[in-house]
């Protein structure tokens, strides 16, 4: 093992965005005997699927999966923000909130998180897609060029989906702040919006942020089932090759790497974002 | 016996009648659907527990390649959307079956859609629970563990008899969990045209065009699955934590 340091490393962030301790524990991590034969079989394996298995297609697609890409990236990204700023409103109102604000909240939440998404995603498309036509004001409107189109029942299922799991979230993580920084809140005179904005949300979303991480990363996994109401998103250009070509492993295989990458992303920046803001106890 | 509430609510009668058990209704096809449903969730729960026990015990317990292994498995499964693993593993497994039956001289079979799908969840149910698992174990007291080595328990009868027993509360909210994701993650073999509930409901609302009502009606089942299997975790969790003290009230 002594052409040990050509070995390429996969998982190393590039020089710079982190310090420099941790790089090196990466390091010792990866030059573990057993695990150097791991990493070397596995580049194996990538090397052998990669001059062996049937490639040709990707060239032809490869507008369409891009395109695809960035359709699901920015369902992602857009039904996150979107439901988060739900999502906030949702737990002040079971944390904190009266009881006829609290108990709407809490059934929303009970429901979205008791069914599942692709059955909220048909509902919204086929419910909601047959029921606005019937109206000659909604047809005649200009949102109708909008309404007509599938991206807008898979931004609202996903958003809605989001906002029901991350009110449940930041319920506790409103609970959670202790009732002290509160109190010395409104010992300062702030008032009660300031209390909310300078006090309360920053700790809450603090304790919140890893759990919002892992929710984050399985909203991604959520994201190919817009598939299913023929918005084209990356997963839909991967069954279009198959519907084609007839290939079906090569397109599943680079689609789970893909999904697999953009987790590694979703983790990464969470992980920054955690360390920027450090749960303090 | 009904009349007067249809008198109130004209629409009535019409979604009762598209709900009816009996032919010309289409709830007898979605309780069958929740039927198949309940079915593949339980089947998929199982295999994920035995799978999530070999892969908690391995990741503690095995040497340097297993636990990598494992950590390969579970962060694979947990970052790559079901719909994907549920395909891949669902053609995969059908090839390799078919391509081990052919070497042995046998015809090539149909996977049966109830067996695939156990599978296939399975396999994602047991990376998550190997991880819920796997805290769990971690956080039962190293002494009971030693009490039970210095007894001569061998490494079976020490799990059978303390490390699992004193696991299985702080597992179970983590389970209870896991449960209510098979029960809904069985909603995605619909896309691989297995008829459980969610395509059980969409054949009824294409064909009656009636979306709403059965969507709907669909929702309802699945809560009621979801809010009583809640439910009977709470209690089973109850009944393993009786001997727990009490929460102390006031302290941090």
């Amino acid at each position: 093992m002594t052409t040990s340091p050509n070995v390429p490393q996969p998982n190393a962030p590039r020089p710079g965005t982190l310090p420099r301790a941790p790089l090196r524990v990466l390091w010792r991590e990866i030059m573990q005997p057993h695990r150097l034969v791991l990493i070397a079989l596995a580049l194996g394996i990538a090397t052998y699927a990669g001059t062996t298995m049937r490639w040709h297609w990707i060239p032809r697609y490869a507008d369409l999966a891009l395109q695809g890409f960035w359709r699901t990236i920015w369902l992602l990204a857009l039904s996150c923000v979107l439901g988060f700023m739900l999502a906030i409103p949702l737990g002040l109102a079971q944390a904190a909130g009266p009881r006829y604000l609290a108990i709407p909240a809490r059934t929303f939440c009970t429901i979205i998180r008791g069914t599942p998404l692709l059955l909220q995603l048909w509902l919204i498309y086929f419910g909601l897609g047959s029921l606005f036509p019937q109206f000659p004001m909604i047809r005649e409107s200009e949102l109708w060029p909008y309404l007509r189109q599938a991206w807008p029942y898979a931004l609202l299922a996903l958003t809605l989906s989001y906002a029901g799991y991350e009110g449940e979230v930041m319920r506790g993580a409103f609970r959670s702040v202790p009732n002290g920084q509160l109190e010395a809140g409104r010992a300062f005179g702030m008032s009660r919006f300031a209390i909310l904005r300078r006090i309360w949300l920053p700790q809450a979303l603090q304790r919140a942020l890893p759990t919002i991480g892992g929710e984050t990363v399985l909203q991604m996994k959520a994201t190919p089932l817009v598939a299913t109401i023929t918005v084209i998103d990356i997963y839909a250009v991967a069954s279009r090759v198959r519907q084609d070509t007839f290939i079906i492993y090569e397109p599943l295989l680079l689609l789970a790497v893909v999904y697999l990458m953009i987790a590694g992303l979703l983790t990464l920046v969470f992980r920054l974002l955690e360390r920027r803001y450090p749960c303090g106890q | 016996m009904l009349d007067w509430l249809y008198t109130l609510a004209p629409g009535l009668e019409n979604t009762v009648a598209l709900l009816s058990l009996h032919p010309p209704g289409w709830g007898g096809n979605l309780l069958r659907g929740a039927w198949a449903s309940l079915q593949i969730a339980a089947g998929a729960f199982g295999v994920g527990l035995l799978l999530g026990t070999f892969g908690a015990l391995g990741k503690l317990n095995g040497g340097p390649v297993t636990r990598d292994l494992l950590a390969v498995y579970t962060t694979v499964v947990r970052a790559v959307p079901e719909l994907i693993l549920i395909l891949i593993i669902y053609y995969a497994g059908t090839d390799l079956l078919n391509q081990v039956l052919r070497a042995l001289g046998q015809r090539p079979v149909e996977v049966s859609g109830v067996a695939a799908g156990i599978f296939v969840l399975g396999i994602v149910q047991g990376a998550y629970a190997t991880e819920v698992l796997r805290g769990a174990i971690q956080a039962v007291d190293k002494g009971q563990i030693e009490a039970g080595r210095a007894y001569g328990m061998g490494p079976i009868t020490l799990f059978r008899r303390v490390t699992f027993p004193a696991m299985l509360p702080l597992a179970l909210p983590g389970l209870s969990n896991l449960w209510l994701i098979a029960t809904k993650d069985t909603a995605l073999l619909a896309i691989v045209g297995f008829s459980e509930l969610t395509l059980e409901t969409r054949q009824a609302a294409g064909s009656t065009r009636a979306y709403f009502t059965f969507f709907l009606a669909a929702g309802a089942l699945y809560l009621t699955m979801t809010l009583i299997s809640g439910r009977v975790f709470g209690w089973i969790e109850a009944h393993y934590r009786r001997g727990d003290p009490r929460p102390t009230r006031g302290r941090a």
